[in-house]
Parts: structure tokens; C-alpha cells; sequence
């Protein structure tokens, strides 16, 4: 079947997601410099500027770009804070870090012909893997053999705890899966989702209409990668109050 | 003949297979309402209480749709994958 036949899309809804590199052939190994790689260092160049800009004066009265920082940094400290408790402060540079990269990296993704790195499972899985792999090292080196009595569920009567406890492993490598597929999937569904409605605009007759639902979709959009950024934030909070505030409670 | 009859079907199958997932995405949005409707009830009945538990109630949606993405993910390997 050829491609034509079994889109019917004048453009490819998923073209969107192709990793290409940035300096010719299409060989692609791991030190090529791909659109990825490219928008993940603009997220990390915007992130910079905006706090380097904003804390530089320091002024009593906050300028604009001063108070965007210091509202991010307020509103995740207080997540940290709120969630993992006051063990769990000291981690908070790394929890910034996770939320600033993929907030940047969700809104710069929403600019017209752009590239959404978290749109991609590659990336995502990176981030959440560290997160498991971060939670799991702390939680054995904080609560030592300790830390797997998170899986024997001591509150539920005996006979049902084998059960329980299989469950709850289970619940425990999934997720990594989760926590990556979440983001890259909201994003990567979001972003096709947009171009399939943009793909109706060849017919002339549905085009207003598809100006309008565009639009909203993007206002949509918004909404989501500021709501994936901060769910990928509270979750990776809640599994570090696993390791740092030792079993269920 | 027989066999570009056999992989068209094969082709129509794994079409098939990949809209039956989207039934996944009714499940989701079962249980993202239930949460949302349920917090709402519960913030109109004491909505002093209401912004403390901002947090638990995009958990809990993350979580339901949570498995609705994982739907999602098996249209889109049957689509693309195999």
C-alpha cells in the first residue's frame, strides 16, 4: 500500500515527530546533532536567560522576569515542601531542574514548526528512569533492607499480604513506564492531534472552521504542557517521599 | 493472487486491532470525570478545603490517565511497530 493511499493527508500528521540531522547525509549516530538535540539546548539557553536575567538586580520590587522566576521557584519549593516533607527539601534543586526542562521543552515545542523533544519516549524515559533509579538508590541507602517493607503492606490482614506485596513490585517497575509514557504521550497526541485538524484545511469549504478548533486546540495545548510539567514534578515527589520518609504512612 | 489477498488481510487486521484500543480512551475518561466530579462535589461542600487538595486531584487524573496513554501506545505500535 502506498503512503498516499493510506494517509490521504496532503501532510503527514506525525512528520512533525521525525528526528532529522542538523547537518546533512542521514546517518544518524550518537554524537550527531539532530532538531533534538538542537531544542533541548534552546530550552536549556531560555532557562538560563530567564533566571540569569531575572535574578540579576534583585530589586525589593520584582521586574516581570524577576517575579516569573521567583514564582517558579516559590511554587516548586512549596510542592517539595508540601509533598515529600521537610526531609525532602534538600532534593529540591533536581526537582526544579526536571520541571524547568520540561516545562521549556512542552512550550517551546507549541511554537510553529518547531520541534517537541518530550514528545519523544527516547527523552522522556531518560528523565524517568533517572528519577527511578535516583528514588530506589536513596531509598536503600537512607532506610537500608528497611526500604522494602514499602512492599509488605503491614495494615492489611496476613492472609492477603503475599498478594499485596506481588502487586505492589509490580506497581513499582511499572512506573518508569508511566511516568515517561504520560508525558511523551499527552504531548506527542496532543501535537497530531493538532496537525490531523490542520490536515482538513485543504478542503476550502471546512477551513474556517478549522481556523477556530486550531485555535482552541493550541489554547488546549497550553494547558497541557504546563499540567504534564507539573504532573511529572508531583509525581517524581511522591516517589521521593517513599525514600526519604521510609515505608507507608 | 493468494497471497496479496493474505497480506491485505493481514493489513485489515492489524487496522482492526489498532482502533480496538481506543475503547481504552472511554475508560480513561470514566475515571478522569469520576475523580474531577468527585472533587468538585467535595470542594463545593467545604471549598475552605478545597486548594490543599489541588495535588492529590491532579495525581489522582495522572493516574487514571495514565492507563488510557497506555491504549494509546498499543494502537500506535500496532500501527507503526509491527
Amino acid at each position: 500500500m502506498s503512503e498516499e493511499a493510506s494517509t490521504g493527508f496532503a501532510i503527514h500528521p506525525m512528520d512533525q515527530f521525525i528526528v532529522k540531522p542538523l547537518f546533512g547525509g542521514d546517518h544518524i549516530a550518537f554524537y550527531t546533532v539532530t532538531n533534538v538535540t538542537m531544542w533541548m539546548a534552546i530550552a536549556v539557553v531560555v532557562i538560563a536567560v530567564l533566571l540569569v536575567l531575572g535574578t540579576r538586580r534583585r530589586a525589593i520590587v520584582p521586574s516581570r522576569s524577576q517575579s516569573v522566576a521567583e514564582l517558579m521557584y516559590g511554587f516548586i519549593h512549596n510542592m517539595v515542601e508540601e509533598v515529600t516533607g521537610h526531609e525532602g527539601v534538600k532534593y529540591f534543586p533536581y526537582v526544579m531542574t526536571l520541571f524547568l526542562f520540561i516545562l521549556f521543552s512542552n512550550l517551546l515545542g507549541l511554537l510553529p514548526m518547531s520541534f517537541t523533544t518530550t514528545s519523544h519516549v527516547a527523552v522522556t524515559v531518560v528523565l524517568a528512569l533517572m528519577v527511578f533509579l535516583g528514588v530506589t538508590i536513596l531509598g536503600f541507602v537512607k532506610n537500608g533492607i528497611g526500604f522494602l517493607g514499602m512492599f509488605w503492606v503491614t495494615s492489611a490482614p496476613l492472609a492477603i499480604r503475599p498478594v499485596l506485596a506481588l502487586i505492589e513490585v509490580i506497581s513499582y517497575f511499572v512506573r518508569p513506564v508511566s511516568h515517561s509514557i504520560r508525558l511523551a504521550g499527552n504531548l506527542m497526541a496532543g501535537h497530531a492531534v493538532i496537525k490531523v485538524i490542520a490536515g482538513f484545511a485543504t478542503l476550502v469549504v471546512a477551513s474556517p472552521v478549522v481556523i477556530g478548533a486550531v485555535t482552541a486546540l493550541y489554547g488546549l495545548e497550553l494547558l497541557v504542557a504546563v499540567v504534564q510539567a507539573y504532573v511529572f514534578t508531583i509525581l517524581t515527589c511522591v516517589y521521593l517521599r517513599d525514600a526519604v520518609g521510609g515505608a507507608h504512612h | 493472487m493468494e497471497l496479496e489477498a493474505a497480506a491485505q488481510f493481514a493489513q485489515m487486521g492489524k487496522f482492526i486491532g489498532a482502533g480496538l484500543p481506543t475503547m481504552g480512551l472511554g475508560g480513561a475518561g470514566v475515571g478522569v470525570g469520576i475523580i474531577a466530579g468527585n472533587f468538585l462535589s467535595g470542594a463545593l461542600r467545604n471549598p475552605s478545603a478545597a486548594p490543599g487538595q489541588m495535588a492529590n486531584l491532579f495525581v489522582g487524573i495522572a493516574f487514571a490517565e495514565a492507563l488510557g496513554i497506555f491504549s494509546f501506545l498499543i494502537a500506535l505500535l500496532l500501527m507503526f511497530a509491527v
